[in-house]
C-alpha cells in the first residue's frame, strides 16, 4: 500500500488567476465587496423609486395652463385642497377604500383553510401540486383574467346559468363584480404568504393543544390565528395595496363606477391634468402609509 | 381487587402504507409505574405512544384507558398529556400562559388558573421565568415547562417522547433524576419513549424493548440487562459479547447462542480459560475496556473497573486467559 502513495503526486494547489487574485484582494476588503454588492440595487431603488415618488410629490404642488393645457411649476395648494375638500373625492376614495378592505377579507377567507390544507393535511406531492396550481394563474396576463371574469358575470354567462336552476341570476357587472374579480386575480398573493407562516408551524404545536383539551376551534382561533397573524398581515398588504390602484377591472366589469385609478387616468387623458392626477394619486398613497405604519407594531413586516 | 391496567393495549396494529410500524401489539402498562419503550429509531415505540396520545388512530386493535375503550377518541377527550420531543411550546404566549393554557381550555377562572399554573411553574423551580416567552429560555427550561403544562390539568399518565433527547449529558442526567422524583411526588404513570438504553434503565420500573414494530423483551431492568432474551436485546441494551450457535458449541460447549457481558469476565496472565492476545485498551475513566483476540478465533469485549491497584501498564500484544462463571452466560433465543 505505501508503494502506490509513494508514486501519486500531491495534490496540486489552485491556479493563481487573475480571477483568483481579485477573490483574493476583496476577501480581504468587506467594505469594497459590500459596496460592489449594494451599489447596483441603491441606484435603483434611488433612481427609479424614490426619484419617481418625490416627482409625483412635487407635480401634485404644480398647477397646469389653463389655456394652453402645459405644467405650469408654479406652486400652489389647490389641486391639494380640491382633493381633500371635493365630495366627489371623498365618495370615490371611500369607494376604493370599501372595495379593498372587502377583497382582503374575501382572499383571506378564502385563503385561510386552502393555505391550511396544502400545509398541514395535503401529500408532500399533492401540496407540490397545489403550489404550482396556485401559482399558475399568475402566468396569464391580467387582461386575459379580467375578460374572462366580464364573460364568466355576463348576462346569460356562467354565473347566470349556474345560479338559475335556484332562481337566482348572477350580479352582472358593477362593484360586486369588481370585488369578486380583484379577490380572484390577487388570491394568490395572499395564499402564498399564509401557506408559508403555516409551514413554519410545527404540527406538535397544533397537537399539543389538542393534548391539553383543546377542539379544532379553539385550537384556531388561539394557537394557529395569533401564530399566522404576521403571515396574514404580509398577504393583506398584496391584495389591499394592489386593490387600492386598480383601474382596469374597474373599467372592464365594474359597469360606470369609477375608483381612485380612474380619476388619474382620466386626470392625465381626458382632463390632461397631470398635477390633479398627481394629488389624486397621493391618497392610496396616505392611505398605504397609515396602514403600513398600523401594522408595523404586529412585526409582520418583518415577514415580507 | 383487581385493579385496571393504565394502559391496555390489545393486538394494536398501525400500517403507513405498506410499512406495519406497529405490528398486533398486546401490552398492559400498570397504574402509578415508571415504564419506558425502548428501541431504535423506527422500531414502532414513538407510533405507540402517538396512538395512545391519539394523534394516529390505529388500523385495527383497540386502546384501553383505565379500563375505558378510548380507541376512536379525540386527542382533546383523552385523560393523558404529552410531553413533546421539541417541547411543543406555544411561542406567542408567555410562560405562564403557556402552563394555564390546558386549564383555560377547561374553563377555568383567570385567578385560580394563574395561581395554579404559578404553583406547577414552582414545582420546576421556573417561578420567576413566568413572564418569559418560550423563545428567552434555554433548552433545559423549556423542558421543564412542558412538564409543567402537561402536569398541572393533572393527567392519569403522562407520556414522554424522548424529552431529554435534545439536551446535553449533565443536563440530561440532572432531568433523569428530576423526572423520576417528579413521577414519585404525583404518583401516575409515566410512559417514556428513549433510544437511550442507559435512560431507560436509571429511570424505569418495567421496559419494553422494541423492535420492528414488536416488543422484543418485557421486563424490569435488570430482568432485561441479565437475561436478554435475543440477540437484539443483548446487543441493543448495553454490550454484550454475543456467540452464535457454531461459535457457543465451539468455545462455549453449549447448545444454541449465548450472550456473555464484558464485566462478567476476569482476564488473568496465566490459569485456565480460553487464552488470547490483548489487541486494544480503550481507558474510559471509571473503567477500562480490553478487546481480546481468543486464539479460537473471536474477539472478546472485556470491562475492567479502574479500582485501586488496577494494572495501569500498556498491555497490548500481552497473552491473556479470560474466564467467567457460567452461571452468566446467557442463553438467548433467536
Amino acid at each position: 500500500m505505501s508503494t502506490v502513495k509513494a508514486v501519486r503526486t500531491a495534490v496540486p494547489h489552485p491556479r493563481g488567476t487573475a480571477a483568483r487574485r481579485l477573490s483574493v484582494a476583496l476577501s480581504a476588503r468587506p467594505r469594497t465587496r459590500l459596496g460592489l454588492l449594494l451599489s447596483a440595487p441603491l441606484l435603483w431603488l434611488g433612481l427609479v423609486y424614490i426619484a419617481a415618488l418625490a416627482a409625483l410629490l412635487i407635480t401634485a404642488f404644480w398647477t397646469t395652463d389653463t389655456f394652453t393645457g402645459q405644467v405650469r411649476t408654479e406652486w400652489t395648494l389647490d389641486n391639494i385642497v380640491a382633493v381633500v375638500t371635493g365630495s366627489l373625492y371623498h365618495t370615490v376614495t371611500l369607494r376604493t377604500l370599501g372595495i379593498a378592505v372587502l377583497v382582503t377579507v374575501v382572499d383571506i377567507v378564502i385563503a385561510l383553510p386552502i393555505a391550511f390544507f396544502m400545509a398541514k393535511v395535503a401529500s408532500p406531492r399533492l401540496r407540490y401540486a397545489l403550489v404550482i396550481a396556485v401559482l399558475m394563474p399568475l402566468w396569464a396576463s391580467y387582461l386575459v383574467k379580467a375578460y374572462a371574469w366580464r364573460s364568466v358575470l355576463s348576462e346569460g354567462g356562467i354565473v347566470d346559468w349556474a345560479l338559475r336552476p335556484f332562481g337566482l341570476e348572477g350580479p352582472g357587472y358593477g362593484l360586486p363584480a369588481v370585488i369578486m374579480t380583484l379577490a380572484y386575480l390577487w388570491l394568490p398573493y395572499v395564499i402564498l404568504p399564509i401557506f408559508a407562516g403555516l409551514e413554519r408551524v410545527p404540527d406538535s404545536l397544533l397537537e399539543a393543544s389538542g393534548d391539553l383539551g383543546a377542539k379544532a376551534g379553539r385550537t384556531f382561533f388561539q394557537v394557529v390565528l395569533p401564530i399566522l397573524t404576521p403571515s396574514i398581515i404580509a398577504g393583506a398588504i398584496f391584495s389591499f395595496s394592489l386593490s387600492l390602484g386598480d383601474y382596469i377591472t374597474v373599467n372592464i366589469v365594474g359597469g360606470a363606477n369609477q375608483l381612485l385609478g380612474n380619476l388619474v387616468y382620466t386626470n392625465i387623458g381626458t382632463a390632461n391634468n397631470l398635477p390633479l392626477a398627481a394629488a389624486v394619486a397621493l391618497i392610496p398613497v396616505v392611505i398605504m402609509s397609515i396602514f403600513l405604519l398600523a401594522v408595523r407594531r404586529t412585526g409582520a413586516l418583518d415577514n415580507l | 381487587m383487581d385493579e385496571a391496567p393504565a394502559i391496555r393495549l390489545r393486538s394494536l396494529t398501525k400500517s403507513f402504507g405498506t410499512v406495519t410500524a406497529v405490528d398486533a401489539l398486546d401490552l398492559d402498562i400498570r397504574q402509578g409505574e415508571f415504564f419506558s419503550m425502548l428501541g431504535p429509531s423506527g422500531s414502532g415505540k414513538t407510533t405507540v405512544l402517538r396512538l395512545i396520545a391519539g394523534f394516529e388512530q390505529p388500523t385495527s386493535g383497540t386502546i384501553e384507558l383505565f379500563g375505558e375503550d378510548v380507541t376512536s377518541r379525540a386527542p382533546f377527550d383523552r385523560d393523558v398529556n404529552t410531553v413533546f420531543q421539541d417541547y411543543a411550546l406555544f411561542p406567542h404566549m408567555n410562560v405562564l400562559d403557556n402552563v394555564a393554557y390546558g386549564l383555560r381550555v377547561r374553563g377555568m377562572g383567570r385567578a385560580e388558573r394563574r395561581e395554579r399554573a404559578r404553583e406547577a411553574l414552582a414545582s420546576v423551580r421556573l417561578e420567576e421565568f413566568a413572564e418569559r416567552k418560550p423563545t428567552q429560555l434555554s433548552g433545559g427550561q423549556r423542558q421543564r415547562v412542558a412538564l409543567a403544562r402537561a402536569t398541572v390539568v393533572e393527567p392519569k399518565a403522562l407520556l414522554l417522547d424522548e424529552p431529554l433527547g435534545a439536551l446535553d449529558l449533565k443536563l440530561r442526567q440532572g432531568m433523569q433524576v428530576e423526572l423520576k422524583e417528579m413521577q414519585r411526588a404525583l404518583g401516575i404513570t409515566f410512559i417514556f419513549v428513549t433510544h437511550d438504553q442507559e435512560e431507560a434503565l436509571t429511570l424505569s420500573d418495567r421496559i419494553a424493548v422494541f423492535n420492528e414494530g414488536r416488543i422484543e423483551q418485557l421486563g424490569t431492568p435488570q430482568e432485561i440487562y441479565e437475561h436478554p432474551v435475543s440477540p437484539f436485546v443483548a446487543d441493543f441494551v448495553g454490550t454484550s459479547n454475543l456467540f452464535d450457535a457454531d461459535e457457543a458449541k465451539r468455545m462455549l460447549k453449549a447448545d444454541g447462542p449465548r450472550s456473555l457481558r464484558p464485566e462478567k469476565i476476569t482476564l488473568a496472565d496465566a490459569g485456565k480459560g480460553l487464552p488470547g492476545t490483548v489487541s486494544e485498551v480503550i481507558y474510559l475513566g471509571t473503567s477500562t475496556r480490553i478487546l481480546v483476540d481468543l486464539d479460537a478465533g473471536y474477539r472478546l469485549n472485556v470491562l475492567e473497573q479502574n479500582v485501586a491497584g488496577a494494572a495501569t501498564h500498556d498491555r497490548r500484544g500481552s497473552k491473556v486467559v479470560a474466564s467467567w462463571s457460567p452461571a452468566d452466560v446467557v442463553e438467548l433465543h433467536p
